[in-house]
């Protein structure tokens, strides 16, 4: 779960790591009756959205007096901000932050993540802050500094030293990076994260290390024990048929195709996108239906799916396994006769009582095109999404 | 031959008693495995599916002599679960539970270390099928009777497209002489470099075939191994050609976030490590044919 830069910021400001003042507002008079409680010789206005590239955008903008921020809030809040990383459409501004401008002497970069070639936390640094990290790793790794911490020893002194020295720290900020390290680790480990990003860390013009932008991902397997940052989920920055797909304990990622998915066990899910795409169809979605494909979830998996907009076919894919292929069969077309499929649909069983599953779909007099194997799936749903008969 | 689980294998259940557990179990038992008991903390005393329950693991292996166990434990309680399988000297582990924080799988693996190499518990998962030696052993949840006995050995992240990789060779004639989920999580016991080692020992397995998808560093460190240390023919198939960068793709662990992560960087990783490429789902059957025709 991906948290909003203003409430990862409230996170570090509750560990001690420095950030400049500023505060979330929602509204044009929660912002500009923020920015008189906000000191400084103007404010930066960000908009709060689940998407890197920001600046590149226009959400992120400078006001010199409050009738220019009023009227950067106004043309932010309520608007969709379409960056580099959020998809076409854009992401919803519904909160911007509002913060005291910060004179930069100097930009770093500095990350927490789980490592999973050291199967560890890993801190990264480099002195190439407010770059695209991506494009450093490319063309100069070795700007990047590593450390991998022991999970029952914790951050050690000379890590945090090493580190300063990477940074080209002058004297006296060593110590401040290592007592910002040590409170990054604890809310790291604390509170479950997956990943902490500050690009950029900031030498400011009184010369400390302060926290310009903050980046938190939680770890989703955590969050039952992180009941407070649950509550801080934002379903407006996905997808709604993904947020209606989480709300059913399916995994669903939409994309931009026009063959839609339905697939048991995400392995096989992501296989079947590829091989829709490798006999020339473009797949609109990856969704995995899980283990015990029920008809309950099979329904709602379809009115998910039936929603894409563009949609031409539909190919269920289900490896059935422990569960039986009449049972999937009759959960598939009961789905269809709810919701009311408009496209065609179709349908590859495998597994104990395959003969019996395919019967009940020749039978149902539905519109649905039984697939003998995978690349018969395959060629069959490219087919009917060009209009081909079968 | 096989690797890690075969008749002889003496298998505990963890989280014996819960539905899950017991369905599965049940499943196991008609496959032939020998469950010899299991363990849900407080009910320890009582029979269930007619074998013996316990408290702890560790009054269940001396009672049982088991030497391998798997693990149905809910996600907050599964990685001292599996902890507590490793103190009590079992060798081989499966854990299926999906859903475990990646803080706890990293303090696992901190853990392990305390034990010799050659004393250390193998442990496969989590969020994994399970692993399977067809005719002797089944471990995991995997419909058994897709697999059939071959000189293939398998290695995957994902349980569902392993079963359409088996039922594609069972169609051919081609039988798995074990096959190891090793899950579909961030943090893992076991990598598919780990299981490489063990197969190329194995004198029953000719070929491996490795199940990969996007996500993590895992393919290219076994793409690596095999180029240098492996005498046997070893196969992959990466899912993921499609996937986005920066999403999740279902696993945990399915998202690609660095360099090398994606699938089409993986395929080219491993075919400059000289592994063969399968190049669709559907052929998984294929090209393990092609490949173990040349071997015999």
């Amino acid at each position: 779960m991906n948290l909003h830069e203003y409430q990862a910021k409230k996170l570090f400001a509750e560990f001690g790591i420095p950030v400049p003042p500023g505060r979330p507002a929602h509204s044009i008079s929660e912002a500009l009756a923020n920015a008189s409680s906000v000191k400084g010789h103007g404010w930066v206005v960000k908009a709060q959205v689940h998407a890197g590239g920001r600046g590149k955008a226009g959400g992120v903008r400078i006001a010199r007096d409050l009738e220019e921020l009023e009227a950067i809030v106004r043309d932010m809040l309520g608007r969709r901000l379409v960056t580099r990383q959020s998809g076409p459409e854009g992401k919803p501004v519904n909160t911007v932050l509002i913060e005291a401008t910060t004179e930069i002497e100097r930009e770093l970069y500095l990350a927490l993540t789980v490592d999973r070639a050291s199967r560890r936390v890993a801190i990264m640094a480099s002195t190439e802050g407010g770059m695209d990290i991506e494009e450093v790793a490319a063309s100069n790794p070795e700007r990047i500094h590593t450390v991998t911490i022991d999970p029952l020893l914790g951050l050690q002194g000379y890590q945090c030293r090493r580190l300063a020295k990477a940074l080209e720290l002058r004297d006296g900020l060593d110590g401040e990076l290592t007592r910002i390290l040590r409170a990054l680790y604890r809310l790291f480990m604390e509170r479950d994260l997956s990943l902490v990003e500050i690009n950029p860390l900031v030498v400011n013009g009184e010369g400390h290390l302060q926290a310009l932008d903050a980046k938190i991902n939680i770890d989703d397997n955590a969050l039952y024990r992180q009941d407070d940052l649950a509550e801080w989920h934002d379903p407006t920055q996905e997808d709604p048929r993904e947020a209606v797909a989480k709300r059913f304990d399916l995994n669903y990622v939409a994309l931009d195709g026009d063959i839609g998915c339905m697939v048991n066990g995400a392995g096989l899910a992501m296989a079947t996108m590829d091989i829709i795409k490798l006999h020339g169809g473009r797949p609109a979605n990856f969704l995995d239906v899980g283990g015990g494909a029920t008809a309950d979830r099979v329904a709602e998996a379809f009115k998910i799916i039936v929603d894409t907009p563009e949609l031409k076919a539909i190919l269920v894919n289900i490896f059935g396994g422990i569960v039986r292929c009449d049972l999937i069969a009759d959960g598939v077309v009961s789905a269809i006769r709810e919701v009311g499929v408009p496209v065609p649909v179709v349908v590859r069983l495998e597994g104990t009582n395959v003969e019996q599953g395919l019967k009940i779909i020749e039978q149902s007099g539905l519109d649905i095109i039984a697939a003998e194997d995978l690349n018969d799936a395959a060629v069959k749903v490219v087919a009917a999404a060009r209009g081909e008969q079968p | 031959m096989t690797i890690h689980l075969d008749e002889n294998t003496k298998v505990l259940v963890q989280g014996f008693t819960g539905q899950i557990g017991t369905f599965h179990s049940q499943e196991m038992i008609d496959y032939g495995t020998n469950i010899v008991g299991g363990v849900t903390p407080g009910k320890g005393g009582t029979t269930h599916l007619g074998r013996p329950v316990f408290n702890t693991m560790k009054e269940a292996v001396a009672a049982t002599g088991a030497d391998a166990s798997i693990v149905f434990v809910p996600p907050p309680y599964a990685a001292d679960s599996i902890m507590e399988a490793a103190d009590a000297g079992i060798r081989f582990c499966v854990a299926i539970t999906d859903g475990i924080p990646a803080h706890d799988m990293i303090r696992v693996k901190r853990y392990m270390r305390r034990y010799k190499k050659e004393k250390r518990m193998i442990l496969t998962g989590p969020n994994c099928a399970g692993s399977i030696s067809p005719e002797k052993c089944m471990m995991g949840i995997m419909p058994g009777h897709i697999y059939m006995r071959g000189p293939v050995g398998v290695i995957g992240r994902s349980g569902t497209l392993g079963y359409e990789a088996a039922s594609q060779m069972k169609a051919l004639g081609i039988g798995i002489s074990t096959s190891i989920g090793i899950g579909g999580d961030p943090i893992n016991g076991s990598s598919f470099r780990d299981h490489l080692e063990f197969f190329e020992q194995d004198p029953e397995t000719k070929v491996v075939l490795m199940i990969g998808e996007i996500g993590g560093p895992q393919e290219a460190e076994a793409g690596q191994f095999a180029k240098e240390n492996m005498s046997k023919p070893v196969l992959a198939y990466i899912a993921g050609l499609t996937a986005p960068k920066g999403r999740r793709m279902g696993h945990a662990g399915a998202i690609i976030s660095a360099f090398g992560e994606s699938a089409a960087e993986k395929v080219e990783i491993l075919k400059e490590c000289g592994v063969t490429i399968v190049p669709s789902p559907a052929d998984f059957g294929p090209t393990v044919q092609e490949v173990l025709a040349k071997v015999s």
